[in-house]
């Protein structure tokens, strides 16, 4: 079972709707004790990296990082991404759940933010987020805010200089785009992660 | 690097799709569902559905028609034509739209901007405006009520204020070349374009490749968007982007 956190950020229907048509068995929950049994957890997320803040009132938070803890597949999506980070200049003094330590940042001034529409990527060789998905394929992306790249990246994209596009490292994955909107390529990788 | 985008519109009424497509794989060149998964499969970049049925009462029917559409779908997918206030966005949004469109109710409360974005985030909430020229300026003027009420507010005030009301998106429709075929106000869209941060989606006049490429190099536009011109053939978005692209326009293409 795959718990897919609702915290109240955004609309999950496009996100069920691609797992639904990939048949796997997913759940929407706020329940951290759903969290705390689920085999795979997807944190999708969209507006503003404050909106985090009601993970840690729920508890959301502590089982996340519990199951991850516990060798548990975790993809974030879009804001689900950030989070997993130290922290975003979106919202200085809020901490993200830490799994990579560095800060998310915004993008540089000579360009137009947010980031809005199809970009390419630049994949890493041997990740098993992205097997099938070839440099040069095309995701949806729309986000004010960015992760720089980091050890962990898997995919990186170009927009005002590069950035994190995907991360992966082991059981921790993290999508900045909306896979749920790239079409097939988008597809491709959330079946890649709910076979894991 | 990003690329411009190309939006195919439909037109709906009454769960059918106005000017459907005379296309031979389709079985009902009407229904809504099956045209906006052709366009997807051709290589639309997105797909947006306007509802444009004179009256509200079949709010019930769009909802359905929106789940229907949106159930195959897996590229961004907006949702606009009488949008009036949260609740009806939200029943939109549930029925799978990624995001919606909103006009004439903007313009009559703006703070309608703000609650859906501070619920769905402003990536999800496009301001849809249409403009028309003054006669003898280079200024415009937006119009509510499906372009037939004035509203005596500068185009570019409004998009600025749209835009810091919280739209993710502003869709911009030329009522002077609506429909033309002839090109679109590549002077309109690079007015609003230069004066926002948000990208700019121009519509109206759309024709050949060349308006196209001169409302992305003139126009500064970051997408297009187009109904009546892809009514002639699903084939002719794959061909737009194959030639827009050869003109040196980013293009998401082939995909």
């Amino acid at each position: 079972m795959i718990a897919v956190v609702d915290y109240r950020a955004g609309n999950l229907t496009s996100v069920m709707k691609a797992l639904d048509h990939l048949e796997a068995d997913a759940v929407v929950t706020q329940d951290a004790r759903v969290v705390a049994n689920a085999d795979k957890v997807i944190l999708p997320g969209v507006g503003h990296f404050s909106g985090t803040t009601i993970l840690e009132q729920t508890g959301l938070r502590a089982a996340i990082l519990q199951r991850v803890g516990q060798g548990i597949p975790f993809l974030g999506i879009c804001i689900g991404m950030q989070w997993m980070f130290g922290s975003s200049e979106e919202a200085p003094g809020l901490a993200g759940l830490g799994l990579f330590p560095e800060r998310c940042e915004r993008f540089p001034v000579n360009v137009k933010s947010p980031h809005v529409g199809w970009n390419s990527l630049t994949c890493r060789e041997g990740s098993r987020l992205l097997e099938g998905i070839p440099s040069g394929s095309f995701v949806y992306f729309t986000h004010s805010y960015r992760a720089p790249v980091v050890g962990a990246t898997a995919a990186r994209s170009e927009y005002g200089g590069e950035f994190s596009a995907a991360v992966e490292r082991e059981h921790l994955f993290g999508v900045q785009f909306h896979p749920e909107k790239s079409g097939a390529i988008g597809l491709q990788l959330l079946k890649n992660f709910c076979r894991l | 690097m990003l690329t411009k985008r190309i939006i195919a519109c439909l037109d709906v009424k009454g769960g059918r799709v106005v000017k459907g497509v005379q296309f031979e794989q389709l079985r009902d060149a009407g229904d809504p569902a099956e045209l906006a998964a052709a366009h997807s499969a051709a290589g639309a970049d997105e797909v947006v559905l306007l509802d444009i049925s004179a009256t509200h009462e079949n709010r019930a029917t769009l909802v359905d028609t929106v789940r229907r559409t949106a159930h195959q779908l897996f590229i961004p997918f907006t949702v606009g034509g009488g949008i009036r206030s949260l609740e009806e966005a939200m029943a939109v949004f549930d029925a799978g739209a990624d995001k919606i469109s909103i006009n004439s109710a903007a313009l009559a409360d703006p703070s309608l901007i703000t609650s859906i974005a501070d619920r769905y985030g402003s990536q999800a909430v496009i301001v849809a405006i249409d403009a028309k020229r003054i006669d003898g300026e280079a200024r415009f003027e937006a119009y509510a009520g499906g372009g037939r009420k004035p509203t005596g507010q500068d185009a570019v005030e409004w998009a600025r204020e749209a835009e810091r009301r919280g739209a993710g998106e502003i869709l911009l429709t030329s009522m002077d070349r609506d429909g033309t075929g002839a090109g679109f106000d590549c002077d309109l869209t690079r007015i609003i374009a230069e004066a926002l941060n948000i990208p700019v989606i121009a519509s109206g006049g759309g024709g050949d490749t060349k308006t196209f490429v001169d409302v992305f190099q003139i126009g500064r536009a970051d997408a297009a968007l187009a109904a009546s011109i892809f009514h002639f053939g699903l084939r002719d978005v794959a061909d737009l982007k194959r030639e827009l692209q050869g003109a040196g326009i980013p293009m998401r293409w082939p995909c």
